[in-house]
């Protein structure tokens, strides 16, 4: 008895809120675990006051950002400054309307044909939310940081779409429920694919290095470290402008993760979902092997956070443009040959 | 020694160990006969004015025309490649010249160490080692700032350690421990006479 | 690898001046640099230093002897024992004191637990100027053990006043020994674990190799001393050449990089850590008892003349210059600043890096402003 005006607005608005609501606190959340589990690695112990036992830290601190007096700089452009949090955001938020968490319909907000390449698209659009944060601040320091954190995502994107396509090329397809599906047909985590079994496992190396790269993480943070010359692009942000970057950050942690999970680590499939004996384990319900992957990579960030120094700049743009690139170029053109070579994809 | 009542031999008593004999203090001696101040005499020797041995440490004066000559000396021919320090000593009201410059310089050859010192009258120049040892060139903007003393031909004789505008050579004998006036003396355009951050002026506390 | 472009300026660079500092969480103090940059590569520095300037060295005028080691304290304050080592030691060359084995190994020990907490300092902190956040923490754990064994022994963490003329003020109280043979059991490991974090590591080494590289000779040139000195290849050190308290009956190594580089400085001060447990283990094994004050007047006054006194602090070659008049007062104590004078290299290291690589240079030189300043 669903209507088209259920079908079409009331179920897809409920949907946009609990990802919304899901993802916002997800990505608030994360910056506490952050400091927690940073903490245990330096033998430390983080944020545990908050009641009960630091768990509400995330909330207060979201409080706190939100009390804050709003400053812009006098001769800031105002409004690029404050478009700039909102276009780091949006996008980050965006891409989670195709991406799916479930096998089924429910699970998903939508299942867009075109689905990877909207991601990219739409991510890409975060960095404008970075250049014009930098240039709008009306601050020399800022903006060189800004140019550098787009120098960086910029050149970060192309290994990473390389990798992306070596797997569109093994699954056939650019939706992402197709690309799961796919994984569950080969019987294969397009990780460690059966056969061509390097470069499968090459294009999901470089596509989380590369993911690291593009959320501005360590040991690419250069551009927002606090110990460097340049303070980085939102040094003039305060309060609530600059929760949305912070925001924005976790949440495109969030999102190479999901990304990650999806195209390469087999989605909402268990581990070797084709094989009988194993089905015991589907009492685990599919979304929750779903966030179960993405907490994998979540905690590996973090990881790097704690061990890593950081690159320098030069450093990190030879290694995105010499390494990486033609890695992830001759990956991509195994891959294609291989495919040929055994006759098409199947 | 004999023990008093049996007429045996008793032990001389043991020596106390050093430190608890009183200590003998270091005498100074004249070390002109020094190989090391031989060595020196034989390249600068009527440079030399004094040669002195204190605590096993050889001091040789030399004249102030002949600094730079008997540095160089040092330093190429008989090898003191490392200026180790460079300051200076105000003798208040000193017939000879005010202040001592004393150059402690090091060979890595025998590990050997010498200093040298020149006396500087006041408002006299001494002459700059930076074209002998690199390091000289903070170690005499201190002796500047500190004491007053103007080193011809160094690259960039500024202030190090005191502020730029401060007046006054805080080493100098001649100078309070409880610092000047740093209102009024050093800034009069901003600071009324005994008014400033120290006697507490108008501005500020 | 980084290539040191040879500078030129052209008719249409853009040249930058910064300045970095004096506060700022990478500069170790208040260290101000005014840099010159064309792009990302440094033309010039000129560090300006005297924000911490208190006047020590006239201060010093105006007190007794033993009233002027507080004040060495507060110059290195991550390395209070070796200054006042450097000047006790001087005003007992100067009296012909001898003082007691005893005390000799009390202040080996301290100081070589000295060198150990020093390092520590300038570990974490260059990590973490170069960006890696953990090693900070744990070697300020094992700074703090360091820091309670002091407080122990004489009741201060860092401003410690552990030493007098002719000895020592204080017997090592019960279980000192004990505590302190633990702690350095266990210190090899966590030595390890740190190495294992960063020695191997491609990042680390892409950040230090070939940063601020300076060749023996320049380095003798320029008065470096300790680390720099050394990670220079110049085998060279206070201790064994002019040894003092009882370093010549001591087993230990002087460790020398090949390259003059930062990654070699931070070898070099990672392996005299462990000498200097070798050093801290083999004095706690051969500990003489006796009395750990010599038999000193109660007025210390030297004879008048002057004198200088180095010891190897864990910066460089700390020597004080004491002159005196014969009178219980200094006339005049100047002392030798180490990281002062490995500062004065500093345009000398960094010309023609990136600005990225000033920070590491400022970490390898382990500048502390409180010695520099005075």
């Amino acid at each position: 008895m669903t209507t088209p005006w259920m079908t079409y607005l009331l179920v897809p608005l409920i949907k946009i809120v609990v990802i919304l609501v899901v993802l916002i606190l997800l990505a608030a959340y994360l910056s506490w675990f952050e400091r927690r589990i940073l903490a245990f690695m330096q033998i430390r112990i983080g944020p545990n006051r908050v009641w009960p036992k630091g768990w509400l830290q995330a909330i207060a601190d979201a409080l706190k950002l939100f009390s804050k007096e709003d400053v812009i700089p006098a001769r800031a452009e105002k409004l690029v400054f404050l478009l700039g949090p909102v276009l780091a955001t949006a996008p980050a938020l965006i891409v989670f309307s195709v991406i799916p968490f479930g096998p089924t319909d429910m699970f998903r907000l939508t299942d867009v044909n075109i689905g990877i390449l909207f991601i990219l698209g739409v991510a890409s659009v975060g960095i404008y939310g970075i250049i014009l944060g930098g240039w709008a601040s009306n601050n020399k320091f800022s903006l060189m940081g800004g140019l550098r954190s787009a120098a960086q995502l910029i050149s970060y994107e192309v290994p990473m779409g390389f990798a992306v396509v070596t797997v569109v090329l093994m699954a056939n397809s650019l939706s992402l429920v197709k690309i799961v599906e796919a994984q569950k047909a080969q019987h294969v985590w397009f990780a460690f694919p059966g056969w061509l079994a390097i470069p499968g496992l090459i294009a999901f190396f470089i596509y989380f290095i590369c993911g690291v790269a593009e959320t501005n993480r360590n040991p690419f943070d250069l551009p927002e470290a606090e110990s460097e010359l340049v303070a980085g692009f939102h040094t003039e942000y305060s309060g609530m402008k600059f929760a949305f970057y912070f925001l924005a950050e976790y949440a495109n942690m969030v999102v190479i993760a999901s990304i990650a999970t999806v195209l390469f680590l087999g989605g909402w499939l268990r581990p070797f979902p084709n094989v009988a004996a194993l089905a015991f384990l589907d009492v685990i319900p599919p979304i929750v092997w779903f966030f179960a992957k993405v907490a994998v990579f979540l905690f590996v960030y973090i990881w790097f956070r704690g061990t890593f120094p950081r690159y320098r700049f030069d450093q990190l743009m030879a290694l995105g443009w010499k390494v990486f690139i033609p890695v992830s170029l001759i990956n991509l053109m195994a891959v294609g040959l291989g495919i040929l070579l055994l006759g098409g994809p199947r | 020694m004999a023990d008093q009542d049996t007429g045996a031999p008793v032990a001389p008593a043991a020596p106390k160990p050093p430190w608890e004999e009183k200590p003998v203090p270091a005498t100074p001696q004249d070390a002109r006969e020094h190989p090391q101040v031989r060595e020196l005499a034989e390249h600068v020797a009527d440079a030399i004015l004094e040669a002195v041995e204190f605590a096993g440490q050889i001091t040789v004066t030399v004249s102030l025309e002949r600094l730079v000559e008997a540095c160089r000396a040092c330093k190429d021919r008989l090898g003191y490649g490392y200026l180790v320090d460079l300051t200076a000593v105000d003798w208040k009201d000193r017939a000879e010249g005010r202040f001592d410059i004393v150059y402690w310089l090091h060979r890595h050859a025998g590990e050997q160490r010498l200093r040298l010192k020149v006396r500087v009258a006041e408002g006299a120049e001494a002459p700059t080692v930076t074209t002998v040892w690199k390091t000289a060139n903070w170690m005499e903007r201190e002796v500047f700032d500190m004491f007053g003393v103007y080193f011809a031909g160094h690259p960039n004789l500024e202030r190090i350690l005191t502020w730029e505008g401060f007046n006054g050579h805080p080493l100098r004998k001649d100078f309070p421990i409880e610092g000047i006036d740093t209102g009024a003396a050093i800034y009069p355009d901003v600071y009324p006479p005994g008014g400033g951050p120290v006697s507490g002026g108008e501005e500020g506390a | 690898m980084t290539e040191r472009a040879p500078v030129h300026l052209s008719a249409d660079s853009e040249e930058m001046e910064i300045s970095f500092g004096p506060q700022h969480p990478a500069t170790h103090g208040v260290l101000r640099v005014m840099v010159k940059i064309d792009g990302e590569r440094i033309v010039e520095t000129k560090p300006v230093i005297g924000y911490l300037h208190r006047g020590t060295e006239k201060i010093f005028e105006r007190e007794t002897y033993n009233g002027c080691i507080p004040h060495t304290d507060r110059m290195d304050y991550t390395a209070a024992a070796t200054n006042n080592q450097g000047l006790v030691g001087a005003v007992e060359k100067m009296m012909g004191i001898t003082i007691p084995p005893r005390a000799a190994y009390i202040r080996m020990m301290l100081a070589e637990l000295q060198r150990i907490a020093s390092h520590t300092i300038w570990l974490g902190t260059h990590a973490l100027d170069i960006g890696a956040q953990s090693p900070f923490f744990y070697t300020f754990e094992e700074r703090e053990k360091i820091l309670d064994l002091y407080e122990e022994y004489c009741g201060a963490r860092l401003t410690l006043n552990a030493m007098r003329v002719g000895g020592q003020p204080f017997d090592l109280p019960a279980g000192w020994t004990d505590r302190c043979r633990a702690f350095i059991d266990q210190l090899p490991a966590k030595i390890a674990d740190w190495e294992r974090l960063l020695t191997k590591n491609r990042i680390w080494k892409l950040r230090t190799v070939g940063i601020g590289v300076m060749s023996g000779a320049d380095a003798i040139e320029w008065g470096l001393t300790g680390p720099p000195l050394r990670g220079s290849g110049v085998k060279w050190d206070v201790r064994k050449v002019f040894p003092y308290d009882h370093y010549e009956e001591m087993e230990f190594d002087i460790p020398i990089g090949t390259n003059g580089d930062t990654y070699d400085r931070y070898l070099v001060r990672m392996e005299e850590m462990r000498q200097s447990v070798r050093i801290v283990r083999q004095c706690l094994d051969r500990l003489p008892d006796g009395p750990v004050m010599a038999k000193v007047p109660k007025v210390i006054k030297p004879p008048k003349g002057e004198a200088y006194f180095s010891v190897e602090g864990p910066k460089g070659e700390l020597g004080y210059y004491v002159v005196s008049d014969g009178t219980d007062k200094p006339y005049r104590l100047h002392v030798r600043p180490a990281c002062f004078i490995n500062l004065q290299a500093l345009p000398e290291l960094v010309r023609g890096h990136l600005i990225a690589d000033l920070i590491a240079v400022i970490g390898t030189l382990d500048i502390v402003l409180g010695e520099i300043d005075r």
